[in-house]
């Protein structure tokens, strides 16, 4: 659900507490709700200490890779003498995702407190946020704290008084997903095509205008100002699960369940509790088909591993997919998976940057040989067709965004044949494509 | 693209667009990472990127102007023609389409009178195009006119939402 909404029982309000809450959205009012006492402490420890609270916190990238954030921190160079960056990546765009747009709304000082703490920790002086262009109304609130911070002092050439700079800079991006990929997003930062670059070098190494840089998504960013003011070891204590998998989770939950809308857990939660209980479940008469849990990018799951499933990096790993972002896409039974999955291949096809032949040709084809199925057209060869693509889209360009296209499509028709052979065996009736 | 090179260009960067760009000149040890901003000037300003533009913003940053074209049509978002004074933006990616997007795609085509996607009405009032995913996907369906994001729209709100907008 949207904001404010009552906290379900299976939530734990970290990030979200003030979510709904318009006065938190200025310096004052978070300052009322404790903000920036992270950011003071920080002012006062050194960056390997801030790095080692947030490696013993077991905090993870939220973006999606699920990697150790403090690990990441600690591969910065150190006396190096060149300028370091913080990047944050808000180009939130991964379909089923839109938490980070919940922290960009309601608490825009806790993403700049926790990009202030990271570049403490990475020996930066300039972070850069860089939000997706049509996040218009977050654009804005987010610039506008970060006008009031620099006002009040918590940003600029003194940071409330340390003698450390902390300079922060919104950039707008202008319409492409695969600016939220890492590399691509630098190049784009720096004015060019949105293309991603092959790594190594690492961007810690030779990052944004070829300097070291850390990158860090909106929501691992806000939780770091709590592991600082209320310990490591209360964050690592946040978990239901796998100890591995530690602290709370925004997950975004569409699609067909009564509650749609950004939920915190603590990691570990059984699935179902979350689908079922916090979401209400389905619609009246109806019954599950299918979860992505993770973002589009990450394999279908059916009923049976969503009841067996524990919703942590470990526990959806288990049964065969990813936490992702936590953007959970639910289908009931009156689903056209096939169609869907269509979409889905359309929406790569559309954002490839184009530049790795097997991705630029292999989402096309891909989206063209499905759109011919769910036509009425399609061969008996087409579904071998598709996995033989599928595999010479994996793990053979330069970035991700190929693969992304491929694990809809391959867990697609190993999971749910039947539908796929509906149509090409006409027992289902074609369908018209699009608008 | 379509060559609006004869039409006279008036200058965007001038008073207030060109102190707005040279202040941020600052932020960046580059001059090329001004462009995403710099052509988001040119868009407000203008309403769309044209070819004296696309010169204009290549000289201000050093750039030529084949390589800020280049740029521009990476990205969705930069109008390289003129468009309705109200620009729409439909999400119909998987979640939305899951609850009807498409539908609430047509209710807008129809409405508006723009007929089929990326065209403008006759009237002039707007332009409807299909968008990928616009981070809505628990508010189904979302639009995004000019820089208002609507969520929960359905066929049936359609009238009133486009009412709000002359």
């Amino acid at each position: 659900m949207g904001y404010p909404h009552p906290i379900h029982a299976t939530e734990t309000p970290v990030l979200s507490t003030h979510f709904g809450e318009v006065e938190a959205r200025s310096y004052s009012g978070w300052v009322a709700r404790g903000g920036y006492e992270g950011l003071r402490k920080a002012l006062t420890m050194t960056p390997e200490q801030i790095v080692d609270e947030v490696k013993a916190s077991g905090l993870r990238g939220r973006g999606g890779a699920g990697f150790p954030t403090g690990l990441k921190w600690s591969f910065m160079p150190k006396d190096d003498g060149k300028p370091h960056y913080l990047c944050c990546n808000a180009d939130e765009s991964e379909p089923g995702t839109f938490k980070d747009r919940e922290i960009l709304r309601w608490t825009p000082h806790a993403l700049i407190e926790g990009c202030a703490i990271a570049a403490l920790a990475i020996r930066a002086e300039v972070s850069y946020i860089y939000i997706r262009g049509e996040y218009t109304e977050p654009y804005h609130i987010l610039q506008a704290a970060v006008d009031e911070a620099y006002a009040a002092g918590a940003l600029g050439p003194n940071a409330f008084g340390s003698g450390k700079p902390l300079e922060m800079i919104v950039h707008r991006g202008a319409g492409a997903y695969i600016c939220g990929e890492e590399t691509a997003l630098m190049n784009s930062l720096e004015g060019r095509r949105g293309n991603p670059r092959i790594k190594p070098p690492f961007p810690a190494v030779s990052g944004l205008f070829g300097q070291p840089t850390t990158i860090n998504n909106v929501e691992t960013l806000a939780a770091v100002p709590h592991i600082l003011m209320r310990g490591a070891a209360w964050y690592a204590g946040l978990c239901l699960g796998n100890p591995k998998s530690t602290g709370t989770k925004l997950i975004s939950v569409c699609g067909h369940v009564q509650r749609p809308g950004t939920y915190e857990i603590t990691l570990g939660l059984p699935m179902r509790d979350l689908i079922f209980e916090a979401c209400g479940g389905m619609l009246p008469g109806r019954t599950l088909k299918a979860v992505i849990p993770g973002g589009s990018s990450v394999p279908i799951m059916t009923p049976d591993e969503v009841d067996r499933c524990v919703t942590d990096y470990e526990g959806i790993a288990a049964e065969g997919s990813l936490l992702g972002s936590g953007g959970m896409i639910v289908m009931d039974d009156t689903t056209d998976i096939v169609y869907q999955i269509m979409r889905l291949a359309r929406f790569y096809a559309h954002e490839s940057c184009a530049q790795c032949t097997n991705c630029r040709e292999g989402t096309g084809w891909t989206t063209r040989i499905l759109e011919r199925i769910v036509a009425g057209k399609g061969k008996a060869s087409d579904l071998d067709l598709l996995m033989d693509l599928a595999e010479n889209m994996t793990g053979k360009t330069i970035c991700v965004l190929s693969d992304s296209c491929a694990t809809p499509v391959v867990s697609g028709i190993q999971k749910f044949r039947p539908d796929f052979e509906a149509y090409l065996s006409g027992a289902r009736a074609p369908v018209s494509l699009g608008i | 693209m379509s060559s609006h090179a004869a039409e006279p260009h008036t200058p965007v960067f001038v008073g207030a667009a060109l102190a707005q760009l040279e202040a941020l000149a600052p932020k960046y040890p580059t001059r090329m990472a001004l462009l995403l901003p710099a052509l988001w000037i040119v868009q407000q300003e203008r309403g769309w990127v044209s070819d004296g533009a696309i010169h204009e913003v290549a000289e201000q940053l050093e750039l030529t102007p084949a390589y800020v074209r280049g740029v521009i049509t990476f990205y969705t978002m930069y109008h390289t023609h003129p468009v309705g004074r109200h620009f729409i933006q439909v999400c119909t990616t998987s979640p939305c389409n899951l609850c009807g997007a498409e539908d609430v795609a047509r209710a807008l085509l129809e409405h508006t009178g723009c007929g089929e996607l990326g065209a403008t009405s006759p009237d002039g009032r707007f332009t409807v195009v299909e968008a990928e995913c616009l981070g809505g996907c628990g508010f189904t369906t979302p639009l995004l006119i000019d820089d208002d994001f609507i969520e929960g729209v359905t066929v049936a709100t359609v009238p009133a939402v486009l009412e709000r907008y002359s």
